[in-house]
């Protein structure tokens, strides 16, 4: 047998009691979350409310295409209609083979109203061109891998030879104008891969961070031992910006990461097993550990394209020849660079010494081109065509 | 040939050019040849109206009762959802000892701008027969209360003391509650109106369009990513064919004013919009 209360209720339809909340504290969200529960056209009675809640609910109820009579509120279908033509921007766990405008900035899964005006400049909208399915894990390494330059150096400034000083000043001044383009180059395309792809902007905004700190590493240890910077050479200046007029992402993407920081993995391995100082060896180390993750990202999304588009590898050697070509007529590295490199590796200022540093750095242009050409036949290259490509490299490394 | 409609509209926001340059494109694409003027008050509107320089007008209530009475043939076409049924309210401190409209004889009452039907006219009719002293707060005068300012001074007049009560729209004491204006709890409603109606989409004369054009508006679909954000700006979730019972009280009001003459003349004291 029905009790009292629930045979009223019953003979009444459903209410949603109020209690103290007035509809100017808080009291329409339960209204709101009650008529969600009903079908369209359900009325539903409002009780408690405080004493303000003949006035409020008809005008909360007005504005919203919902009827009110006496404490009774009748549910309009505004809120249906509102999203009649709603979307999810893709599954929260699962990219998009491609991306819509119309999703905008909306989050990966979220249900996207209609009528927004499109994103515009999000041209890199495609899965394969520049998905991996490593980006989440790289970006989050990357997050727990971001070190602060101020604490994780002793910065002690370190008592070498004149001539070595100069040397390491020189590499240092060197090594900052490489990072500006290692920065430049992935900040242009930031903005145009669209947000769906959240994990991939997310990691190459740590590797701007990244690249940040290395100017900033590299900066101060070239002012540590208070001596004026070296020679940026013509020739090096003219390489690194033909990476940033790199129109095309995949191309970008290849030149700058895996032939570029890919070869910068072995100058700042070699950096850091030769320096003549601890605050040098430290801060190579730093860069190093940052750059591979560099690396690591650019072969996981472009392998991905390339299994996807195979035709890709045509572009990409394309862009190394065209590269080689528009350097045809420039130095390379200088020779300011070179010899720095090899009095850095010499450590002393000694004919031994000397000679050792020279034939260290002869030996790490043979492990620079032959890295390079591991890692383009692991792209899928030929080892003819990896060995032809790693050879039309810059000779600037970068 | 004949022109497009044409159709006048009070620009008492800067976001009315928004909205209704809006409604010319979403026309536009529906293929009626729709144009709008703007107007700085309704009183030149509704005269323009009645000569027939413009083929529909988005009146405010008051506009219609004076289409109504210079135009006697003047219909209320359409209106929106949210046009229809609303009050106003008379509030006064929560502490204070008022309990009724009859209990503010010889006090202080705020309202809106002269011309506001729910800020001023409408809820002064609460106090028909009681000897108020009234003070208005004469915000965007001409523009019939559209611009909010009146009100919300009244309802700051209220709070700070300087009033004994305040009249408002029900959806402005609620507002007001909600952005702090009349602290919460603080105020207390001592009287409410019978429901009214509020703007219409006011004719008087033919014009060929007319009829395609409010068959348009009624079809407004609020699932149209394009109309709805015109909706939003407009306040309304559909529009309703147009109701000309709910303006009796405003009427009534007008005439116990004398703000119009039964012609439409303008007779309100020291109304300058
Ligand atoms: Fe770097
Ligand atoms: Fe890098």
């Amino acid at each position: 047998m029905a009790t009292g209360p629930e045979a009223a209720r019953a003979a009444t339809g459903p209410e949603v009691d109020l209690g103290p909340l007035g509809i100017d504290g808080g009291g329409h969200l339960l209204i709101a979350h009650a008529l969600a529960r009903l079908p369209v056209g359900s009325p539903l009675t409002v009780l408690g409310g405080g004493p303000h809640l003949p006035v409020h609910l008809r005008a909360w109820a007005r504005e919203r295409g919902h009827r009110v009579e006496g404490n009774v509120v009748i549910g309009g279908d505004a809120d249906h209609r509102r999203l009649a033509g709603a979307r999810r921007a893709g599954a929260t766990g699962d990219v998009a083979e491609r991306a819509p405008a119309a999703w905008g900035l909306a989050a990966r899964g979220a249900i996207v109203e209609p009528g927004a005006p499109p994103l515009v400049g999000a041209d890199l909208d495609r899965r394969e061109e520049v998905w991996t399915e490593l980006a989440p894990k790289l970006y989050a390494q990357a997050a727990a891998g971001q070190w602060d330059p101020a604490t994780a150096v002793d910065w002690t400034p370190p008592e070498l030879a004149d001539e070595v000083e100069v040397a390491v000043v020189q590499v240092m001044t060197y090594l900052i104008e490489n990072e500006q383009a290692a920065l430049a180059v992935p900040a242009r395309f930031i903005g145009r891969i669209h947000p769906h792809y959240r994990e991939v902007v997310q990691f190459l905004t740590t590797q701007l961070a990244d690249e940040a700190r290395h100017v900033e590493v590299f900066t101060r240890r070239g002012r540590l031992g208070g001596r004026p910077f070296g020679v940026s050479g013509a020739g090096g200046r003219a390489s690194l910006l033909t990476l940033l007029d790199e129109p095309e992402w995949p191309t970008a993407s290849f030149l700058l990461s895996v032939l570029g920081e890919g070869t910068f993995l072995s100058l700042l391995s070699f950096l850091e097993r030769h320096a003549p100082d601890p605050v040098t060896a430290r801060i190579a180390h730093l860069a190093l550990q940052d750059e591979a993750r560099h690396v690591a990202f650019a072969m996981a999304h472009l392998s991905e394209h390339l299994r996807s588009d195979p035709a890709l590898r045509y572009r990409l050697a394309a862009a190394v020849r065209r590269r080689h070509d528009a350097l045809l007529d420039t130095a390379g590295l200088s020779d300011h660079v070179h010899d720095a490199l090899a009095i850095l590796a010499a450590g002393e200022w000694s004919h031994e010494a000397i000679g050792r540093g020279w034939t260290l750095v002869g030996s790490l242009q043979e492990e620079m081109n032959e890295a390079r050409g591991r890692r383009l036949v692991r792209l899928g290259f030929s080892e003819h065509e990896a060995n032809e490509l790693s050879a039309l490299h810059t000779r600037n490394f970068m | 040939m004949t022109g497009p409609l044409l159709m006048g509209a009070v620009a008492y926001d800067p976001k009315v050019v928004t909205i209704w340059d809006g409604f010319r494109r979403w026309f536009d694409d529906q293929d009626l040849a729709f144009d709008y003027v703007l107007y700085s008050h309704y009183e030149r509107q509704v005269e323009d109206l009645v000569a027939g320089r413009i083929d529909a007008a988005w009146n405010s209530p008051l506009a219609w009762v004076r289409t109504r009475r210079m135009a006697p043939a003047a219909r209320a076409a359409a209106m929106r959802d949210t046009d229809r049924d609303l009050t106003s309210v008379l509030v006064v401190r929560a502490d204070s000892t008022l309990e009724g409209p009859a209990d503010l004889r010889r006090r202080v009452v705020a309202t809106g701008a002269v011309d506001s039907p729910q800020g001023t006219l409408l809820p002064l009719g609460l106090l028909e027969g009681v000897d108020v002293a009234v003070r208005r707060f004469e915000v965007g005068v001409g523009l019939h209360g559209d611009h909010i300012g009146g009100e919300r001074d009244a309802a700051r007049a209220l709070a700070a003391g300087e009033v004994d009560a305040a009249c408002m729209l029900d959806a402005n004491h609620l507002l007001f509650s909600r952005d702090g204006t009349l602290p919460a709890g603080r105020t207390r409603v001592i009287a409410q109106t019978p429901p009214f109606d509020h703007c219409n989409m006011s004719v008087v004369g033919e014009h060929p369009l007319l009829e395609r054009f409010v068959a348009l508006l009624l079809a407004m679909d609020y699932a149209d990513p394009v109309a709805r954000p015109l909706m939003d700006l407009e306040g309304l979730t559909r529009w309703l064919p147009g109701r000309e019972s709910g303006y009796g009280a405003l009427e009534a009001a007008v005439g116990r004013t004398g703000f119009y003459d039964e012609r439409g003349v303008v007779t309100a004291d020291g109304y300058r919009p």
